[in-house]
């Protein structure tokens, strides 16, 4: 029986691991698609962000209520995970809580640790769930918010508590079971799922081996299947949030990119230098059309938004009604990325399928709001800018298309021919010097 | 007044301690530019020894950059870090913070690296330093005061306490918004927005912050940024307050502190 058993672990394991290497190498492909620039730099500030930001959640604490409730369910999940790799022993192996031969008295400690832990998730999910379902907080209404985005994030809180309530009856029965069966070893009485026993007490030893493993083998597939679901849904940010945090700009938020390929134009155009030698490589568009023109840090963070929407909710340009979300661009780069890549993973035309970022999924009237007041890359919690992406599509949309509101075409205008965002005549600059008052 | 320029000082073979920046807004807006002269004041009042790029000032770019013009941005900055070069200029002060912004931060790669501060800084060092020396119980005792952050000050720098240590020293009572500093709401002119209309909505950004500040009971918004004080202007009208709600730059409310 513990052989049949260990073979379908074996073989459940497997096929969990094979669907999430697919789907990693897929989003790996995607974010390959941005372009290459290179970040390797003060690695010390990188990783003091990383372990601040991703690892101690510093930016999510800005709202102490959802940090709190989400600081259980994170510390649950990287804990309880302590847990899962007994299963994946014991599930080798037909070994039973193997640890607990390694940590004799800790043992129980430990389990009942993780009860705690498993019950302050538990509790946190739902509040989670009366505050999007019940309070309906705007942030989680908004109209980026269609069907799927709300399903996702009711699947995976009502899948954590189903999964924790697992846990709470398989070391019930288990009690139960180690007064009557030797291959459970004691765990002494742990404290949350000791409260459940007076329900079971009336089962055979058959029924409490039948719940017992039913408990296990439930949440292990339901780990098992959250490691593959996560990879389409918004919870990847639980690990793209540490590399996202690492490899986020560090500049001050004022500070827009610069072009080098527009600085040498500009050089041998005022003959500071000799006309710049036909760039070598294909220097691409000016701009983004197309998630082939972000850089690939961009592209990770999209798949690193958890589409919490904090940003939005301080967005000055959205608080007015404007069409502008910075969590609805974060969503489309991420929704054209998958598009793209499963054209191509179908043999598809992949990128070149006749529709772009800018037009099909963005559109210029989102980007024409922004104010660049960076509210957004503040209140993200794991460090991703919108605006870096906003001014992108800007800067297609101005140099290749020409394309910019009339009134700024004006606005540039006034600055080739008086130097000044208006109409005003140079001559006139510096009078307010020579008048009065 | 009498304004040194900076090829007026070259000429006669000085240097000044400090650039003063004065910016598009600086020179043009009617309103505005009675900043630039209280500031001015407070200059010469101080005795630093400073100068100004006159007729040779030009735009820094920082609308074209924002509105995605790239080019013409480098076109502009090149020329402006050229002229600015031109004159071995070390230290820059201004009221703009998106002048400030864009020549702290964005000038560097582009070969233009000077030491550039805010006038709201600049102010603090003033007072710290004890040069502006601000009377017990003037004329601002009492007198409520509410604080607007500027974008490009705050998230965009970092530059939150120097304004309201300034506007402390006043000794007047000082009020925060609901959303300030990091969490401080646009005026809506960043990005490039005050040269074109907004796009549909249901209301306008600065209408909407102009009533975040009415609501403190302030009488006075003070402001660091030739935008937010056009945006909040406009907003305080918008909402019929102008008759009891004045929008002041930190420069203007020393000035006047001092009887300047
Ligand atoms: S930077 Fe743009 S997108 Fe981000 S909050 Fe400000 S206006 Fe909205
Ligand atoms: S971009 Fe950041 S703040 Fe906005 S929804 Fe995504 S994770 Fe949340």
């Amino acid at each position: 029986m513990y052989i049949a058993q260990q073979v379908a672990f074996l073989i459940t394991l497997t096929v969990a691991g094979i669907l999430v290497r697919r789907r990693v190498l897929f989003i790996r492909n995607n974010i390959r698609l941005g372009k290459a620039n290179v970040i390797n730099d003060r690695h010390g500030e990188r990783l003091k962000n990383m372990l601040l930001v991703a690892f101690g959640q510093k930016k999510m604490f800005k709202r102490p209520v959802a940090a709190v409730l989400h600081f259980f369910i994170y510390a649950g999940f990287l804990i309880i995970n302590l847990e899962v790799l007994e299963f994946i022993i014991d599930g080798f192996f037909g070994t039973h809580r193997i640890f607990a031969s390694f940590l004799g008295p800790l043992y129980p400690w430990m389990m009942n640790f993780f009860e705690a832990l498993a019950v302050a998730v538990m509790l946190a999910c739902l509040v989670f769930l009366l505050r999007r379902f019940v309070i309906r907080i705007p942030r989680f209404w908004s109209s980026e918010m269609t069907t799927w985005p709300r399903l996702d994030a009711a699947l995976i809180l009502t899948t954590e508590i189903v999964l924790m309530w697992a846990i709470l009856f398989m070391n019930a029965s288990d009690q139960l079971l180690q007064q009557v069966n030797e291959h459970y070893v004691s765990t002494g009485t742990l404290y949350f799922s000791s409260m459940l026993m007076p329900l079971l007490e009336s089962l055979t030893p058959g029924s409490l081996l039948i719940l017992e493993r039913f408990c296990w083998w439930f949440h292990i597939i339901g780990i098992l299947g959250f490691s593959v679901y996560i990879t389409y849904s918004k919870h990847l940010h639980i690990f793209l949030a540490f590399p996202n945090t690492y490899y986020a700009r560090l500049e001050p938020k004022g500070q827009i990119n610069n072009m080098p390929v527009v600085t040498r134009e500009v050089r041998s155009m005022l003959g500071l230098e000799a006309a710049a030698p036909q760039a070598p490589s294909e220097p691409g568009r000016f701009g983004a059309k197309d998630i082939n023109d972000l850089q690939w840090n961009s592209l990770m963070a999209a798949y690193s938004c958890t589409e919490c929407g904090r940003c939005t909710s301080e967005c000055p340009a959205n608080l007015s009604g404007k069409k502008l979300s910075p969590r609805k661009i974060m969503m489309d780069v991420r929704d054209r990325m998958e598009d793209v890549g499963k054209s191509m993973a179908s043999g598809g035309p992949g990128i070149a399928d006749g529709k772009f970022l800018l037009g099909d999924y963005i559109t210029k009237e989102e980007i024409n709001a922004c104010t660049s007041c960076n509210a957004c890359v503040e209140a993200c919690p794991v460090m991703i800018s919108p605006l870096d992406i906003i001014i992108e599509m800007r800067r297609y949309v101005a140099m290749e298309e020409s394309g910019s509101p009339a009134q700024w075409n004006s606005m540039f205008q006034n600055i080739e021919t008086n130097f000044a965002p208006w109409k005003f005549p140079s001559s006139d600059r510096f009078k307010w010097a020579s008048e009065n008052s | 007044m009498t304004i040194p320029t900076i090829a007026d000082m070259t000429s006669r073979g000085e240097s000044p301690e400090i650039l003063f920046w004065v910016g598009c807004a600086g020179s043009y807006d009617e309103r505005y530019k009675r900043v630039t002269k209280a500031f001015v004041k407070i200059l010469q009042a101080v005795g630093t020894k400073f100068a100004v790029l006159g007729g040779e000032e030009t735009c820094t770019g920082d609308p074209a950059r924002r509105a995605g013009n790239e080019f013409l941005f480098q076109m502009q900055a090149t020329q402006v870090i050229q002229v600015l070069n031109g004159y071995q200029v070390k230290k820059i002060v201004t009221a703009c913070p998106h002048c400030f912004n864009t020549i702290r931060n964005e000038y560097p790669d582009l070969g233009g690296k000077y030491e550039v501060i805010h006038h709201s800084v600049f102010l603090q060092q003033l007072i710290d330093d004890g040069k502006i020396k601000l009377k017990e119980g003037g004329a601002f005792k009492g007198r409520r005061i509410t604080y607007h952050d500027s974008c490009y000050l705050g998230r965009a720098n970092n530059i939150y306490e120097a304004p309201r240590a300034v506007l402390e020293s006043l000794d007047a009572d000082l009020v925060e918004m609901k959303r300030c500093r990091t969490t401080g709401l646009c005026c809506g002119a960043g990005g490039a927005q005050l040269f074109k209309e907004p796009e549909a909505g249901k209301s306008d950004i600065h209408t909407d912050r102009a009533g975040e500040a009415i609501a403190t009971g302030a009488q006075t918004i003070a402001v660091a940024c030739p935008f937010c004080m056009t945006m909040l202007n406009d907003g305080v009208k918008a909402r019929n307050k102008e008759a009891t709600v004045q929008v002041k730059d930190l420069a203007e409310l020393i000035a006047e502190s001092q009887g300047l």
